[in-house]
């Protein structure tokens, strides 16, 4: 046995601490705690600062992360926020829920032999040092006199807002709610994304000159076409997310106890039902909760039902575990705060009493077939299979569709044909001129990066758009 | 913020307010609402636009205290102001159309809130007969403002202390019955009173048109809170209503999910009314 001959094992990522699970099942504090300094430092040491990175390409925005890394190590945490911040206004929050193990860290050159640099969790750990020292504000850039209204404060409205207030627009926010951040806000629970966080990073927007207007339903309070033609914007950017819920068509689905997943999450993050009676907002909870879905929302929604009090909370997906879209950590996180999944299982019926509460719910056993459009394996249905599942709530957590307000009040405005906007790949432009959009609805639902890359490419292609115009 | 510029007491339980909301007026029509939060731990609760002044830019809500939201919205005062208000919500009803002879029939609060509706009617050239019902004389509000429109005005009482004694579907079953010729009728008002006048119309096929109150969360077409079937099909509320044919609602499902928070609703009114010293 020569000593030399011996490869090094493949080494991991620095843990990041958690609270334990017994713990935080039961509260809405953060799961993940970061990185300390020198635990970051260790991180960061690990890097190979690459001469051709690759982990820069699996990320939408492209953030600089060798030379944002290479800042840590000369331990100039200030500079190497600014650094991330030069490509991606919120890097707290990316750092928090992006899915790296599909993205930066999947084609990181470190991550062939190893666990992957954690980029994401070097990422959190710059931008909270950043905000909690008072990090300063970028150089302002004078003014050039053009307008831009942003419809919607989710990811891609606050990243196309951030990037046009650096080329010296004058940007307005005209938002539906009463607070920023689409499902930042909405969807993604505090215990994974503290809304305190979401605000500040707002703020720090808000600061570099961005208006937000809230209360604010385009297509209602106003149209596009009077944003543009009376309101005199130069160029519009839609960017509302694909938040109309999916139910599945089952008898019994208009239960008492049976929600969307939206409604559920809105009401627990955004009105803050879980502070009840604090906060006026209400919030049912039963015992034993069935979710149905397999994405981050049904894993959001099973863990919130956990934290409110319910006793068996069953994640319900037709697949198996292998085709689930959650990102890895949650699934994790689910299972250790004790989620019960069933697999390979779908709902037929949700059967109720006479007061209109959810009493069952049953369903039939699936199978994986042959592999469909997505690639993925087609789960069909194992004959003589329904079973009655005890429950008395349910959330339905099965996908979003096209919100049709801003469609439907927009005429001339191009759609696909499941009602998501038609809108440039590279630009954002839609078939109305001056009118561009990107995030989720125009992809549908995806994810907060890809959102961000939207809202970044459509802030370049309103600046090719009104340069183009004035010359 | 929206500043409340005039305030009302129109009977012991039902107030009125109006509000500076001049995005909101530029383009409301009869039969929207709007979405209200009164302070930063409230909830969003929808009330419909019961008048509306685009010189001024203000709006009126008139709501009747039946829980914590309402009665915190009651508490508040001229130069204090709401947190939230978003509008124009929900399609408007098909008001401004010549139908010929439009009953209007309002219950209890329902009775401001189709005010606006109403007048669109009448202005449209319709023939224009309200029935406003009430528990009891004291309740019944909006009386000079509906008479001042109205062709042909009823007024129903349960205890029979004013008007007709008896519910508002005594006298629509009244009109029908003398063979009065009806081409619409519109109702608003607590669920039981806009069933029993869609069964009151059904036999003879008179259209009949209702305004739903599902509980809402954002109304914009984002949770399906509001949620109701219509025809066998699930609709929501805040963007596909609130109006919809009276014949084809399932109002017993309705009913259910209305009291979907009532041990809730209970904790927040009792609290409230420990904090302030009121009577329930
Ligand atoms: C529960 C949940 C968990 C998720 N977890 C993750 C995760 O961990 N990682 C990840 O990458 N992705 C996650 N996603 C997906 C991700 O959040 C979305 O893909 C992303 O937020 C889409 O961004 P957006 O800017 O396109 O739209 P949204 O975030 O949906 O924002 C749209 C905004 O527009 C506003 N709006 C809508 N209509 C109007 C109108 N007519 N007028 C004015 N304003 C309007 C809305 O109020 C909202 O604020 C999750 C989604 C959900 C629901
Ligand atoms: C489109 C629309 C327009 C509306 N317009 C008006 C209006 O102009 N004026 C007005 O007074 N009300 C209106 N409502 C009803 C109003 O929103 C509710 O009365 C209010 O939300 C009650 O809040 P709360 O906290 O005071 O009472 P809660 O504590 O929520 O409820 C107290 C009691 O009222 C019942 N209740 C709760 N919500 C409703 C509801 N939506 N409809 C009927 N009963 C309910 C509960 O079952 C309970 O018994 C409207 C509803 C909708 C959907
Ligand atoms: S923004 Fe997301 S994908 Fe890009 S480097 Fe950061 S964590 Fe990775
Ligand atoms: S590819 Fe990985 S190792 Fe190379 S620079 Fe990027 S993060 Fe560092
Ligand atoms: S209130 Fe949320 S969809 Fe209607």
């Amino acid at each position: 046995m020569s000593e030399k001959k011996q490869r090094k094992p493949p080494t991991k990522k620095v843990p990041m601490r958690e609270q334990e699970p017994v713990k935080r099942r039961k509260n809405f504090n953060e799961v993940a705690l970061g990185y300390s300094e020198k635990e970051a430092l260790a991180e960061a040491e690990k890097c190979m600062q690459c001469r051709n990175p690759k982990c820069v390409s699996g990320c939408p925005v492209e953030v600089p992360i060798r030379e944002f890394i290479e800042l840590i190590r000369e331990r100039d945490y200030m500079a190497a926020a600014a650094k991330i911040k030069e490509t991606n206004s919120l890097p707290a929050i990316c750092g928090r829920v992006c899915p790296q193990e599909t993205q930066c860290e999947h084609t990181c050159i470190y991550g062939t032999r190893n666990e992957p640099i954690a980029i994401g969790r070097l990422e959190r750990f710059v931008a909270d040092y950043a905000r909690e020292h008072e990090e300063p504000l970028p150089p302002v850039t004078p003014k050039n006199g053009k307008r831009v209204a942003i419809v919607g404060s989710g990811p891609a409205g606050l990243t196309c807002a951030g990037d046009l207030v650096k080329m010296g627009y004058d940007v307005t926010i005209l938002e539906a709610f009463h607070k920023p951040g689409g499902v930042l806000m909405y969807g993604i629970p505090e215990f994974r994304l503290p809304k305190a966080i979401v605000e500040a990073e707002v703020e720090f927007l808000r600061k570099m000159g961005v208006t937000i207007s809230y209360d604010y339903v385009i297509g209602k309070t106003r149209t596009i076409h009077q944003l543009m033609k009376e309101d005199r914007y130069d160029a519009v950017f839609i960017g509302t997310g694909a938040g109309a819920p999916v139910f599945m068509k089952i008898p019994g689905e208009n239960l008492v106890t049976v929600f969307s997943a939206n409604e559920f999450l809105t009401r627990v993050n955004l009105m803050k039902a879980y502070k009840f009676p604090e906060y006026d907002t209400p919030v049912r909870i039963g015992d034993r909760v069935a979710v149905v879905g397999g994405g981050n929302v049904a894993m959001d929604a099973a863990r919130t039902a956990l934290r409110l009090g319910a006793s068996e909370v069953h994640i319900v997906y037709r697949r198996s575990k292998d085709e689930m879209p959650a990102r890895h950590e949650e699934l994790v996180h689910a299972e250790e705060e004790g989620i019960r999944f069933d697999y390979l299982v779908n709902p037929v019926e949700v059967l109720g009493d006479d007061k209109g509460k959810a009493v069952g719910m049953a369903c039939i056993r699936m199978e994986l077939g042959e592999p469909d459009e997505s690639g993925r394996k087609r789960p069909v249905p194992v004959p003589d299979s329904r079973f009655v599942m005890d429950v008395d709530m349910v959330v339905m957590a099965i996908g979003t569709a096209s919100n049709p307000i801003v469609p439907t009040s927009t005429p001339g405005l191009e759609l696909t044909k499941w009602g998501y906007i038609v809108a440039d790949e590279q630009t954002g432009i839609t078939s109305i001129p001056g009118v561009f959009a990107g995030g989720d609805i125009v992809t549908g639902s995806a994810t907060v990066i890809s959102a961000m890359g939207a809202g970044k490419r459509a802030a370049r292609g309103i600046h090719e758009y009104l340069s183009a115009k004035a010359a | 913020m929206y500043e409340i510029k005039a305030k009302r007491v129109l009977n012991p339980s039902t107030k009125m307010l109006v509000l500076t909301a001049p995005d909101v007026t530029r383009v409301c029509r009869p039969g929207q609402f709007v979405m209200v939060r009164a302070n930063e731990t409230g909830e969003r609760i929808p009330l419909t636009i019961a008048d509306c002044d685009r010189k001024k830019g203000e709006i009126t809500i008139v709501f009747q205290e039946v829980g914590k939201s309402t009665k915190l919205l009651g508490s508040l005062e001229v130069g204090q102001s709401v947190q939230d208000v978003v509008g124009p919500l929900g399609k408007p009803t098909e008001a401004e159309k010549k139908y010929g002879t439009v009953v209007v029939i309002g219950g209890g609060c329902g009775t401001a809130i189709c005010y606006p509706v109403a007048k669109a009617f009448k202005e449209a050239g319709n023939y224009l007969i309200t029935i406003n019902g009430a528990r009891t004389a004291d309740l019944l509000i909006f009386r000079k403002e509906m008479e001042a429109i109205s062709d042909e005005m009823y007024e129903t009482t349960d205890d029979g202390t004013c008007g007709v004694h008896g519910f508002v579907t005594t006298v629509l079953g009244d009109l029908i019955q003398k063979g009065k010729k009806i081409d619409l009728v519109f109702a608003v008002g607590p669920v039981p009173m806009m069933k029993f006048v869609s069964k009151t119309t059904e036999p003879k096929k008179i259209p009949t048109v209702v305004s739903l109150n599902s509980l809402m969360v954002d109304a914009t077409g984002m949770c399906g809170a509001c949620r109701v079937t219509v025809g066998g099909q699930m609709r929501f509320t805040c963007v596909d209503g609130p109006d919809f044919d009276g014949h084809q609602v399932d109002y017993n499902e309705l009913m259910g999910r209305l009291n979907a928070y009532r041990d809730q609703e209970v904790i927040s009114d009792t609290r409230w009314s420990k904090e302030h010293g009121g009577s329930k």
